[in-house]
């Protein structure tokens, strides 16, 4: 007979009837119900085939640990593959697919058991697929990954949101069974600042399956009295459906709540998760414990199912199990079991106990056996038969339902997160949580105790110990009193059993039985370690929770040493599978990363620019007219009518920072390479700043607007590290200085201005005189413009080569200011340009940027040794400069490069060679560092970093190309294409 | 995933605020020789407890830090400006 719904009792709705459909077949359920207690009210007990042999499997838990009935749930972009059944709250319509089969869950053709198994044993895959090799990547992978796996992750954008929160509290109580509803309670009452997580949206943990009586109540009533009281006070914060996943250092722990139980696929973007990181002085963790299973053959047949979870599912889900139960147990758990299936009409045909001596006092009418064991389940798609063993004689038991408990695990994971090792106990036949834990307790049955009311006792009294360490007194409690309770008493554990005959599993996730381990141990992996990694024991989604501490039990045994001497593999956070939504926040799509957009953004969109993403940083790249052909075609056009007339560029994107102070000059003399002493007001001066190392850092320009008040511009990519880096140097390096740094880079809007022209585009809006005397070459002073209608900063500085400007105004006026330098510039012939024309106009200039400054090069390598200053005592970079590696005579060194054939054409990246040279490693001269096309010259240009380059200036070489295979014959240049002399800047 | 940093301005903040230097060393008298240079610049000590770090409140009070972390358990036992290197270690 199939598991049924009991005409009463539970703590469902029956009034709220759902329906819900599993593999697409109509099912009912009731509100309270879990996916899983559903399902087996349906009489559904078989849900899933097994990872490796495809075996039917059923529902073995009620909770967290469950290896077997995972279903996909949902549909589209909200599907959620490998959902715990019994993790899954009932909601109408639900639509449950089961997973790892095919073409359905009844007929498999992976089921290979008797068939494929003897080649699928432990370390199969490192085995059994070795030969021919070419065969791995196109036969045995693709089939095994067909016939192995989980449920599939939807291609699909998740449309639901997720968020991260921190939380704060004197005490984080981790799990709301008895133990940590009390310790809450007293917490609470006490005045403290308590967070109380639990998993379940249902909160009173196992007290909610339980049938003894608390205090005159049922159990469930008195955790919804504890739960109501919690929920009153002000200064308790009770988080439902949150799972706390890991310990971190601070003692701050990862939790998520899952926020919406389930979400309508016609609905809107809705908040489903939130990560939450709680940041507690104290916390105590109550997570229970984990009943072990027992390793018997056929242990995973639908039908078997833990002993705890038989009676959830009886007592909560009102589910009986089937019509003839076998209760195979090694403690007294199992009686409890037994007494509830009795009262609910289930015919238990006996109660298996191990134990030869158990004194366990029963009064029901089951048949007792003691020093037995059940050897052997059998059946197909649901369990038929027992073999139950006792002194080696083998007695045949009909039954439809099997349930097992072979003692009891502590939950210690979080205990375990910051690298402390669980410690096994004989005399909890468990491992316990580490020693010497910091502003981190355990209580109630996580700490190896059992009993409700002792379990009460041990959360009032850690409770108490935690605020006391506060200096609080927690209000006097009275532990509850407890009636009619089975206590499982540790026992001492069974791990094999004897006479089974065939696979008796220990991880059911990952289809690992009991010969798995052995033979992992004859062939040397006995190391705990190993063997995990040998079986995959542990390792599926449920991370062993059911089975590790059996495996390393049946490792003990077959090596003939303890438990302790085995040890455990490491626990590690997550606790549970948390999803990559949840982790991500709301970091994804649109808000993957900030956008950072220039005030002269939408002076540039609507003047036609084309937009490319540099960092965070849209920048526009070039202005299209209708015409054009192409980019090409347009930022030809811009960087001829800059050489001709005039350009503005958009260069707001530029690292601004503000310096200030009495030793501002002195403090920008030390990070500088080159002198800033002496720098006078009113004056720019090209910097170039070093690292430690003597590499070059950055460079850009620093303006003395004032004696005490400079301005610095960086490159766009070093901005941000560049203040961190002055920043170091002066609070750590001369806290001494007094010097202040700000960074101004939204704050002002800098546009380019340049070309033969922009001196008389510039003068119709700026008041002062303009001429070559009054304001020349790196001239850098505050202006005021439109006849003294605005303050801004002008810097005769050029970048291109040209006759130029940086105009910078307040952000707010930047697209104004541009729009009248545009209109007044008309009549100039004023353009509009991009960053691929300013990138063309610097390398005919043979300025650098980080393409050469790309942390390999001194100043030397890019020709400018004479700016670093001989005569300063100390500066960042100086004391490493020196070393003779970096005035090697055959280091790389600037230089131009241009086709021999105009028409022909190099990359940047590809490296140069001497002119007949063959493509070696040895032979290497250097390589393309930036390159364009140079409608100036008439052909492709390059800078390039060459051996001893400065004195090669003519040499034929060849240009190669490995990726393209392209071979150009090509001349080594000076690096200055335009203005060699320099006449343009200073015209 | 998690981390709290004490700042001896801002109080205890997430470490995503901060970004770390490494060793805080304090840097040699300009005439300090090539051997001193050089064990400033590239040699550290790897050491498995606490250990001295620059760190960086850069989405704070934007002032560095000298924090004192186990590199074993990453607990933090102090953390002080570091405009006060020169200083004992409290």
């Amino acid at each position: 007979m199939k598991p049924y719904r009991l005409a009463k009792g539970g703590l469902i709705d029956r009034k709220q009837p759902l329906s819900f459909t599993f593999d697409g077949k109509p099912m009912k359920g009731f509100s309270g119900d879990t996916l899983a207690s559903a399902l087996l009210a349906n009489g559904q007990q078989f849900v899933g085939r097994s990872f490796k042999y495809h075996r039917p499997r059923g529902i073995l838990t009620a909770g967290a640990a469950e290896p077997n009935a995972l279903v996909t749930v949902g549909q589209g972009g909200r599907s959620e593959p490998n959902t715990r059944a019994t993790m899954q709250e009932l909601y109408e319509g639900l639509e449950a697919i089961s997973q790892n089969r095919w073409p359905s869950l009844a007929y498999d053709v992976g089921a290979v058991d008797g068939l494929l198994s003897p080649f699928l044993s432990a370390g199969f895959y490192y085995k059994t697929f070795m030969w021919p090799a070419a065969f791995w990547e196109r036969v045995y992978e693709p089939i095994i990954r067909k016939a192995a796996g989980l449920g599939k992750a939807s291609y699909e954008t998740d449309p639901d949101l997720y968020e991260k929160c921190w939380a704060h509290c004197d005490l984080l109580v981790i799990g709301a069974g008895i133990t940590g509803l009390i310790a809450a309670l007293s917490a609470g009452r006490a005045g403290k600042r308590v967070v109380l997580i639990d998993e379940n949206a249902a909160l009173g943990a196992y007290l909610l399956s339980e049938s003894s009586r608390i205090d005159g109540q049922p159990a469930a009533t008195f955790a919804g009295t504890l739960v109501a009281e919690l929920e009153d006070l002000p200064n308790v914060d009770l988080k439902r459906a949150t799972t706390g996943f890991g310990w971190y250092d601070g003692n701050v722990f990862g939790a998520v709540e899952r926020t919406a139980g389930h979400v309508a696929a016609s609905s809107g973007p809705t908040l489903v998760g939130r990560l939450w990181r709680i940041a507690a002085k104290k916390a105590i963790l109550a997570t229970g414990a984990e009943e072990r299973p027992l390793v018997f053959g056929g242990n995973d047949i639908p039908g078997v199912t833990m002993a705890g979870a038989m009676r959830s599912y009886l007592n909560r889900f009102a589910v009986a199990p089937g019509a003839r139960t076998a209760v195979f147990t090694t403690n007294d758990s199992g009686y409890a079991l037994a007494a509830d299936l009795e009262a609910a009409g289930v015919d238990v045909a006996a109660v298996i106990d191990s134990r030869v001596d158990a004194s366990v006092v029963y009064g029901g009418k089951a048949r007792l056996v003691r020093g037995g064991y059940i050897s052997d389940a059998h059946g197909g798609k649901a369990v038929r038969r027992v073999d139950l063993w006792r002194e080696g004689r083998i007695e045949r038991l009909d039954v439809d339902s099997v349930a097992m408990s072979g003692g009891f695990s502590p939950v210690i994971h979080l205990a375990c997160h910051r690298g402390g090792r669980p410690r096994w106990s004989d005399a909890h036949a468990a491992f316990l949580a580490p020693n010497g834990l910091t502003d981190l307790v355990l209580a109630g049955s996580a700490a190896g105790i059992s009993g409700l009311a002792a379990c009460a006792a041990s959360g009032l009294a850690q409770a108490a110990a935690a605020l006391a360490d506060l200096g609080v007194t927690t209000p006097p409690m009275a532990v509850p009193k407890v009636e009619h309770e089975y206590s499982p008493q540790p026992t001492k554990p069974l791990w094999s059993i004897p006479g089974v005959k065939t696979k008796a599993f220990v991880d059911f996730q990952n289809d690992v039985h009991r010969q798995d381990l052995g033979l992992a141990v004859r062939e040397g992996y006995e190391h705990v370690e190993l063997a995990k990694r040998y079986t995959t024991n542990g390792m599926a989604t449920d991370q062993g929770k059911l089975s590790n501490v059996n495996a390393i039990g049946l490792i003990a045994e077959a090596r003939g040493v303890s438990p302790a001497d085995v040890g455990t593999t490491t626990f590690r956070p997550f606790y549970t599978p948390v999803s990559f939504g949840a982790l991500a926040g709301t970091s994804h799509g649109a808000q993957f990363q900030p956008v950072r957009k220039s005030p002269l953004h939408d002076w540039a969109a609507k003047n036609g620019a084309a937009f490319v993403e540099t960092g965070l940083w849209y920048r526009s790249s070039w202005f299209s007219r209708p015409a054009e052909k192409g980019w090409r075609e347009s930022v030809d056009r811009e960087v001829l009518n800059v050489r001709a007339n005039a350009g503005i560029c958009d260069v707001s994107m530029l690292g601004k920072i503000e310096i200030r102070g009495v030793d501002a000059a002195e403090f920008l003399n030390r990070v500088y390479a080159n002198a800033f002493l002496k720098l006078p007001v009113g004056k720019a001066r090209y910097g170039l700043m070093l690292r430690e190392d003597g590499f070059v850092y950055d460079d850009g320009t620093t303006s003395r607007l004032a004696e005490d008040r400079y301005f610095m511009t960086t490159t766009t990519a070093y901005a941000a590290g560049v203040l961190t880096h002055l920043e170091f140097c002066a609070q750590t390096l001369w806290p001494e200085l007094d010097v202040r740094l700000a960074s101004v880079t939204d704050q002002w809007a800098q546009m380019a201005v340049a070309g033969p022209k922009s001196r008389a585009v510039l003068q119709h809006i700026v008041d002062a005189d303009l001429d070559n005397l009054a304001f020349p070459f790196l001239a850098a002073q505050d202006v005021s413009l439109f006849d003294g209608k605005l303050k801004g900063l002008l810097f005769r500085i050029s970048f291109s080569g040209e006759l130029a400007y940086e105009l910078a105004v307040p952000a707010g006026f930047g697209e104004s200011v541009a729009d009248a330098v545009m209109e007044v510039g008309k009549v100039h012939g004023i353009q509009p340009y991009g960053v691929e024309a300013l990138n063309v106009l610097r390398i005919e200039k043979g300025h650098v940027t980080h393409n050469e400054i790309d942390g390999t090069t001194v100043p030397a390598d890019l020709g400018l040794a004479k700016m670093v200053s001989s005569g300063k005592r100390d500066f960042i970079g100086k004391h490493m400069l020196s070393r003779e590696g970096l005035s090697d005579r055959g280091r790389p060194q600037l230089v131009g490069v241009v086709p021999i054939d105009p028409a022909s054409s190099f990359r940047s990246g590809a490296h140069i060679l001497e002119k007949s040279a063959a493509p070696t490693l040895e032979n290497d001269q250097g390589y393309i560092t930036s390159s364009c096309y140079s409608p100036h010259v008439g052909s492709v240009i390059g800078l390039a970093l060459v051996k001893r380059g400065a004195a090669r200036h003519g040499e034929e070489v060849t240009v190669w190309n490995g990726l393209r295979s392209e071979l150009t014959p090509a001349r080594l240049v000076d690096p200055v294409f335009i203005d060699p002399v320099h006449e343009k800047l200073h015209a | 995933m998690a981390s709290l940093i004490p700042c001896p301005h801002c109080g205890s903040r997430p470490k995503e605020e901060f970004v770390v230097k490494g060793a805080a060393i304090p840097r040699p008298a300009p005439d300090a020789g090539a051997d001193a240079w050089f064990g400033y610049v590239y040699l550290r000590d790897n050491p498995r407890g606490p250990y001295d770090e620059f760190w960086h409140h850069t989405s704070g009070c934007r002032r560095w830090l000298i924090v004192t972390r186990d590199t074993v358990t990453h607990d933090i036992y102090a953390s002080r400006d570091a405009a006060k290197i020169g200083e004992a270690t409290p």
